[in-house]
């Protein structure tokens, strides 16, 4: 499955990995809902550190969608938030 | 998979949109590889951007480097000259600079961190763009329109989404850039205002002020010399209270030139 972090790049990733780190998901989601930055970040270092480790690196030239798209590593929770109102428009240009 | 799901779909839902509108997917090829382009050049001018940013910044910092360490030998001089006041203003200007110094370093961090991310991104958005191009001719030269459908769906999310990414971190630096930008003005206007004084500037009073404390003891000394010469006779009614070899008074004699004054009398001579 292919993963991609935002600002970071796309990673190839297991099943098994993928069920693990979606502990960490659901951490970040109760996170943004409940609007705590610290178990947000928390939650966040680990579901990027947990793909980065254990996801294999694509390479840059690799032209395919992504199966996940996950915030990058420095984004706060308001920018999160965010993203999740305003999709449609913003992300995508053109 | 809550979160990320949610994320992924929005990346998906704007290549979808981009495919339905073209009647033949390959027309779509081409008028994504342009935006990929467009995208680009953007990409380009963010990063000089950025980087005009940082140095203006780094450009501050050397001047409030420079006013600190002005400062520092300025509360140096004020010690020696035992003016502790001059010493203590300027040691308390050294620190509000400090403290402005600490916060520019840390904003310069930041723009260096979005910088490097852009150049990254650039990067990974290069070579996507190149892959496009060659897959796009594949897909044009091989497969009908109808084959054609799927692979154009595959290429254009991968670089959909990748825009997307590149996208997001442009918003971002611009914004950084922005916020930099409204703090460096403000600091410009602080320093033009005089409020963190630009000490290299003439007008810098710890400065005159302390000219003048350098002037004061050979202003002083001049003074009794001259005040001993015309008051001649009167001064010698209060000798010795004043030890200061200077300020003796001048002999009984008829008022002496400054030359005879010192070399007539000399109270520790004669004590010995």
């Amino acid at each position: 499955m292919i993963v991609r972090i935002l600002g970071e790049g796309q990673f190839d990733i297991s099943d098994e990995t993928l069920a693990e780190l979606n502990e960490h998901d659901d951490q970040v989601q109760t996170a943004v809902e409940a609007g705590d930055h610290d178990l947000f970040a928390q939650a966040l270092a680990a579901l990027v550190t947990g793909v980065r480790t254990a996801g294999k690196e694509l390479a840059d030239d690799y032209l395919g969608p992504s199966d996940l798209v996950i915030p990058g590593p420095d984004s706060t929770l308001e920018e999160v938030r965010e993203l999740l109102v305003d999709n449609e428009e913003g992300l995508i240009p053109g | 998979m809550g979160l990320l799901r949610r994320f992924s779909n929005i990346f998906r839902a704007k290549a979808s949109k981009a495919l339905d509108k073209a009647e033949d997917p390959r027309e779509t090829l081409d008028y994504s590889y342009e935006r990929q382009l467009e995208m680009l050049q953007k990409m380009r001018r963010g990063v000089a951007d950025v980087a005009t940013s940082r140095k203006r910044i780094e450009l501050q910092a050397q001047q409030l480097q420079q006013s600190a360490a002005k400062l520092e030998s300025q509360a140096k001089q004020a010690v020696s000259q035992n003016r502790e006041d001059l010493a203590r203003e300027a040691l308390t200007r050294r620190q509000g600079l400090a403290a402005e110094l600490a916060s520019l370093q840390g904003q310069h961090d930041q723009l260096r961190a979005e910088e490097q991310k852009l150049v990254d991104a650039s990067r990974r958005l290069e070579a996507k763009v190149q892959a496009f191009r060659t897959r796009k001719e594949t897909i044009k030269a091989t497969y009908t329109a109808a084959e054609a459908q799927t692979k154009v769906g595959e290429a254009i999310s991968g670089i959909s989404e990748e825009m997307g990414d590149v996208g997001l971190a442009m918003q971002r630096a611009e914004d950084k850039v922005a916020q930099m930008q409204a703090r460096s003005g403000a600091l410009d206007e602080l320093m033009a205002s005089g409020a963190l004084d630009d000490f290299t500037s003439s007008n810098d009073p710890i400065q005159a002020e302390l000219d003048r404390a350098g002037n004061t003891p050979a202003v002083e000394a001049e003074l009794a010399r001259l005040k001993g010469e015309l008051t001649g006779g009167n001064a010698q009614q209060r000798p010795a209270i004043e030890p200061g070899a200077e300020q003796l008074p001048p002999p009984a004699a008829a008022p002496p030139t400054g030359a005879e004054q010192r070399t007539a009398v000399n109270p520790t001579e004669e004590s010995r």
